[in-house]
Order: structure tokens, then sequence, then C-alpha cells
């Protein structure tokens, strides 16, 4: 059976892995590949490194970390932040990479996506969008954030991930800026809603504070994997006990890791 | 020498690392004289049958050669698809018809491309499973599937079962990922790399 994935997330700003709340406050968490490691033999299903500044700072991804942290790993290994053209995805590809996340620069040009695609295989690009609750009552809707959720874009969460599978998307890792770092849940609404309108894999993020907010995101949400940073980094839940947890809850995971 | 033949399919370099954790000898080659030497060989990749046109001409016929001369052969995911007949992803291409069949895109009633941890079913006798349990998971990532034959000794369940190994005499084919799934990847490769 397909199970779920547990993914761990690395949040690296100048080559250490920080974690912040709503995408400021950041702290240090330790070494990327010390800690890509440390999550594989905890039982991550995945790794995921965020270069977050590097958008911001106009900064190329830090390829020294990335090949650093992918000469160990056997497991599937994803990097983003800052990846603008098909040279810069190359080059992250080359250090290691197996997929790449594209967020500013897919919003700014989509074929973006198809260029990738096209050359590594849908499989390989993951479109990563951050997600705002805009408006109120039914004229609630989420909006799509860029750059570090600095800036609004006036544009659908819904829409945008339909167009990104349309232009070569393989998965959606969706962000929920309202609970990033929050550890009160994550935003299942918002997850349900991308689920139903895309027929490729959905990953859940930002808000993960316990093992029944999983439970949540994966029965309710529908999403088909999970991602987390600070409670994994910071060791409030080991991946195992979250995995066995779940495992008791009926939700499919790799069992044992 | 393990020779990972190289078609600009990407992944190779994470193929390439699992072989240097287990301290085998490999090199990534396009050259065909390399591929006459080597003592195995792997064809990687990910991405669209399309990208196997690379593989025609000297190249293809340096692979056909040494596996006629019982040089055993991996190919993993894209790689294995391409030992088979054809693929309905670009049915202009040949591929080695070293099994029998055409792969085909996923039922649309599952999501595709399938990605994630799934469960390997031995269904028959094969030297590149051996010592791995029953259900093992391994990490699959890929829009088209190869159908069940005569040689498919795993299956996996998706949509309907596919062919997730397999195996005639020197030749091996994984439709998941080995080098990305973790311990019981490596026992794999490990089993290839001592045969």
């Amino acid at each position: 059976m397909l199970t779920k994935r547990i993914i761990a997330c690395l949040d690296v700003d100048a080559g250490r892995v920080v974690k912040g709340v709503q995408f400021s406050d950041l702290r240090d968490a330790g070494d990327p590949a010390e800690l890509a490691l440390a999550h594989g033999r905890a039982g991550a299903d995945e790794v995921v490194l965020l270069d977050i500044s590097a958008t911001y700072e106009n900064r190329s991804t830090l390829l020294d970390v990335v090949r650093r942290t992918a000469r160990q790993l056997f497991i599937p290994f994803t990097v983003g932040g800052g990846i603008r053209s098909l040279d810069d995805a190359a080059a992250v590809f080359d250090a290691g990479a197996d997929k790449v996340t594209v967020n500013s620069a897919a919003l700014a040009d989509p074929a973006l996506i198809g260029r990738i695609a096209h050359r590594y295989g849908s499989q390989a690009v993951i479109v990563a969008i951050d997600a705002l609750r805009v408006g109120n009552g039914n004229e609630m809707h989420f909006g799509v954030k860029t750059t570090g959720g600095r800036h609004p874009t006036g544009r659908d969460v819904v829409e945008w991930a339909r167009e990104a599978e349309q232009c070569g998307a393989g998965e959606i890792l969706l962000t929920s800026i309202d609970r990033d770092g929050m550890r009160d849940g994550f935003d299942c609404e918002l997850t349900r809603a991308v689920v139903g309108a895309v027929n490729v894999p959905v990953i859940a993020s930002g808000g993960a504070g316990a093992a029944e907010h999983f439970v949540d995101v994966f029965r309710d949400g529908r999403a088909d994997a999970a991602l987390a940073a600070s409670i994994f980094h910071l060791g409030i839940t080991p991946i195992g006990d979250l995995k066995q947890e779940l495992q008791n809850a009926g939700i499919p995971m790799r069992w044992p890791c | 020498m393990i020779a990972i033949v190289d078609y600009q399919a990407g992944n190779l370099a994470s193929v390439k690392k699992a072989f240097d954790h287990l301290g085998y000898e490999s090199a990534i080659t396009a050259d065909p004289a390399a591929i006459a030497r080597a003592d195995k060989i792997v064809l990687p990749g990910v991405g669209n049958f399309e990208a196997t046109t690379a593989l025609s001409g000297t190249l293809r016929e340096a692979v056909v050669k040494a596996i006629d001369g019982q040089v055993p052969l991996l190919g993993i995911c894209l790689g294995m698809q391409w030992m088979f007949e054809s693929s309905r992803e670009a049915p202009q291409l040949r591929g080695l018809s070293l099994f029998a069949g055409e792969c085909e895109k996923f039922p649309a009633a599952v999501k595709s491309p399938h990605v994630g941890w799934n469960q390997l079913w031995v269904t028959g006798a094969s030297r590149l499973l051996r010592a791995l349990p029953q259900d093992s998971f391994v990490y699959f990532t890929h829009s088209y599937r190869a159908p069940v034959v005569e040689a498919t000794v795993g299956k996996c369940e998706y949509g309907g079962p596919f062919s997730a190994v397999v195996e005639r005499g020197q030749l091996f084919g994984v439709q998941f990922h080995p080098e990305k799934s973790g311990t019981t990847g490596l026992q794999l490769l490990r089993n290839f790399c001592e045969l």
C-alpha cells in the first residue's frame, strides 16, 4: 500500500538550519547535513532543504550545503529557494538533489515549470505555494503570497495549483502562512481545497505541533504527505514515535523504517 | 567496474553515490568502449521515455553486446522501462525488448505520478531480492508502469498490479529507486554488486 509520507524540512539560512515563526524570528538549529542524516535515520520518508533567504537576498542556493547533505542521504532529497531558471535547477540537481521546488520564479514565469519538467521529468518538480487566508466569512479565500511571504500576488491558491499542475508540476508543496511555526495544527481546509483541485500529490506544511495534527491533515485534509521542521529539529516529537501513533490511528506509514 | 550509462536523464550521481557508499567501484560513462569493458552495467534514469533516444546508435549496440556476453544489467525506473518493448509515453521509440510488453500510464482513478513509499510483493525466486523481507517499503516516482510479465519477480499495487522487479538470468530491472530506498535499497544494490 502507498503510504502517507512524513517529510522533515530544513530551513537553511547562511548555511545553518534555522526555524522561524511566521517566516521571521529565526533561531539557529544546527548543521543541515548532520540534521538531514539524523532525520533519515529517525524514519523521515524524505528530506527537504529550503534556502529560505535565497530569493529575498537574491543569493544563489548554497550548493556546497546541498552536496554535503546529499552525500550520505539515501532517501529522496528536495531542494528549494532561489531557483529562478533551468540553469539554477540543473546546478541543484548536479549537487545531488532529486527534486527541486520552485515558488516565486514559477509565479513570474509558469513556463519555467515545464522547462525543468521536460529535462528532469515532472516527478522532479515541486511547485511550492505559500497560502494566506484573505477576507472573512463567505468572502474568505486562500491567496498566494511570494518571496518568503513578504508580498501578495493577487492570485488564488486553488487556481494557481491547477495551473502549476497543467504546466508540469509533479507535486504541490502547500504552506499555510497563517499556521507556519504556530504548532497549532495544519490548515486542513486549505489542504483539502487543493487536494480536490489537482491530481498530483499534495504536501501539507505549516502548523505541525503534535501527532494528532498529522492524523487530521491526512484524514480531513486528505494530504498525501505532511512536512514539518521545528518539532523534529527541537526533538519535540521524535519521527519514530509520530509514525507509530499514525500507524495506530490507521494511517498507512512506512514501518519499520 | 560498474558502468553507469550516461544518457542525460539525471539521477546518475545518486546511483554512483550509493555504489561509493557500498564500496564498489563505478563510473558514469557514455563511452561504448568503457561499457564493453564493464563487469556490470546500470541503466539509471528518471524522466520521459523520449530520453532513451540518447541510447540509440553505438551506446545501444554496446549495451546489447555486453548483455549477449552475459554481463549483468540493472535497469532502474526509466532504465527498466527501456528493457521492455515500448512505452505509450513515446510510441515511436523501440525499447530493448528484453521483456515483453508495453509500458502505459496509470489509470485516471489514481493520482499520477505514483510518488512515495510502496510495498514490494515478492512473487518469484530472485537473486536481486535476496535477504529482502516480503512487503518491504521502497521509493517510487513514475507516471508510466510496466505490465506484469513472466519475468516479474516483484509486484507493486497502485491502481492495479504492475512490475516492480523483473529478473531473467543476468537481466534485472526495478521500477523503484533503490538508491533512494534507504537500507532496503542499499541491500538490493549490494546484491547486484555481489552477483
